[in-house]
């Protein structure tokens, strides 16, 4: 059971996911954020998944068709969030989402997104 | 780990009581014989042991196994084997290296297995089997002529059972050494260090195996979290060499580092590691890499929008 969420702000579109994500339920998140995309022509789509412990293949692949497909609709498009655990069985898995933009939190995700590094 | 069940499977007394029930009695009698548990030949056996006492300990004392022990010393090491080969005679249980009388004999067992320390070659190892040679000529000598070989069967079996305790003793002070070592080598597993607001390094030493490796990227990974670091750097000074599995790993780590939003520096890299590097065909890809560890810093801080500047009011 899962449950994900598309938020509007401003001119991005926030996605959290929580809980586990069946195939299913990966494409049509992928089918309804395109849309959601070219409806609200975003400039930017973030990706939270914090609340992920697991990503398959499919999910990595369908995380890149996203990306993708936004960049097609002048999108760019930040995994942020992901966890140690997550991000080392992808490696081992040789999923290393090229061309994916990541960022640890969803504030440095947005920052991403508006091109400028967050002097600290 | 290892030694008890070997021994088990050498001298297993719920397997010999399977071989008596599974053979007919003819063979097992004949079987008892052999291995020299004849009641008779065990008390004809045990008090010569008893009677002799003091020859058998003063041929024993004078073997190369006690040489290099004081006379007072080998004496009392040497009573004590011999206290305990007694037990295990009268006891029966001369082909089970656990036996009680075994067990009171280890701390004599103990010491000698320590003074081979020096060498596993085994050439300067303590052999209790040179023990064997002596005592079965003090036998022959006391024996009546038509049990002897019985008593000398007997007696073998003893001290290669001796032989197999001591090994077992060995082989464990090796196990628990190698243990040790290897908690003190964890314990030696690189820290994270922070050397800047979101910026890391992880200071790789020595042989990086994969047990290591996975510590150092696991931790530098959870640090990045707790942190919020955005740039990781992987400073390979201390390595010593760099294979493609290093490499690999190394990548590994950089590629993990950058799906949680951190960019991964590999500093460190000496002219050699670099023409190995290049040698065995290792491509780092899209990760950057620096000569020394200030270098990585410094594109660490333009990285995060930091910059260093020379403050001109003060430097004259």
């Amino acid at each position: 059971m899962s449950r994900t969420s598309v938020i509007e702000l401003q001119d991005v579109l926030l996605v959290t996911i929580q809980g586990e994500l069946t195939d299913r339920d990966a494409m049509a998140l992928q089918e309804e954020l395109t849309s959601s995309v070219a409806s609200s022509s975003a400039r930017g789509v973030l990706i939270d998944v914090s609340g992920l412990d697991i990503v398959d293949s499919f999910l990595a692949r369908t995380l890149h068709d996203i990306a993708a497909a936004s960049a097609l609709l002048a999108a760019d498009t930040v995994v942020v969030g992901m966890r140690p655990e997550v991000a080392i069985t992808l490696v081992e898995l040789g999923l290393t989402l090229p061309g994916l933009g990541t960022a640890l939190t969803v504030a440095d995700g947005m920052d991403k997104l508006n091109g400028s590094a967050r002097p600290r | 780990m290892l030694c008890p069940k070997f021994a088990r499977r050498i001298a297993n007394p719920q397997r010999d009581d399977l071989c008596r029930a599974i053979s007919p009695k003819g063979a097992m009698e004949d079987n008892r014989m052999t291995a020299g548990s004849d009641p008779t030949i065990r008390d004809s056996v045990t008090a010569f042991l008893k009677d002799h006492r003091q020859d058998i300990e003063r041929v024993w004392a004078s073997t190369a196994l006690f040489t290099a022990r004081r006379p007072a010393d080998a004496a009392e090491e040497c009573s004590e084997l011999l206290t305990g080969i007694v037990e295990v005679i009268v006891s029966g249980g001369e082909e089970n290296a656990a036996a009680t009388g075994f067990a009171s004999v280890r701390p004599v067992l103990t010491s000698l297995a320590a003074r081979s320390a020096g060498g596993p070659s085994g050439s300067d190892r303590p052999d209790v089997t040179v023990l064997k040679g002596p005592l079965l000529r003090l036998w022959h000598d006391r024996a009546p002529a038509e049990t002897a070989y019985r008593g000398d069967l007997l007696l073998s079996n003893v001290l290669n059972t001796l032989r197999i305790a001591l090994l077992e003793i060995e082989l464990s002070a090796g196990a628990d050494t190698i243990l040790a070592q290897r908690a003190q080598l964890t314990e030696l597993s690189t820290p994270v260090i922070k050397l800047w607001d979101g910026i890391l390094a992880i200071p790789l030493i020595g042989t990086l195996d994969s047990t290591r490796g996975q510590t150092a990227t696991e931790s530098l990974l959870e640090q990045i979290v707790a942190q919020h670091a955005r740039v990781a750097i992987l400073d390979i000074t201390g390595v010593t060499a760099v294979d493609t599995l290093v490499a690999q790993h190394l990548l590994k780590t950089a590629v993990a580092a950058r799906l949680m939003g951190a960019e991964c520096i590999i500093s460190g890299i000496r002219p050699q590691i670099a023409q190995t590097m290049v040698q065995l065909g290792i491509d780092l890809g899209e990760v950057a890499t620096r000569a020394t560890l200030a270098d990585a810093f410094a594109r660490g801080l333009s990285i995060i929008g930091m910059k260093v500047s020379n403050d001109e009011r003060n430097a004259g």
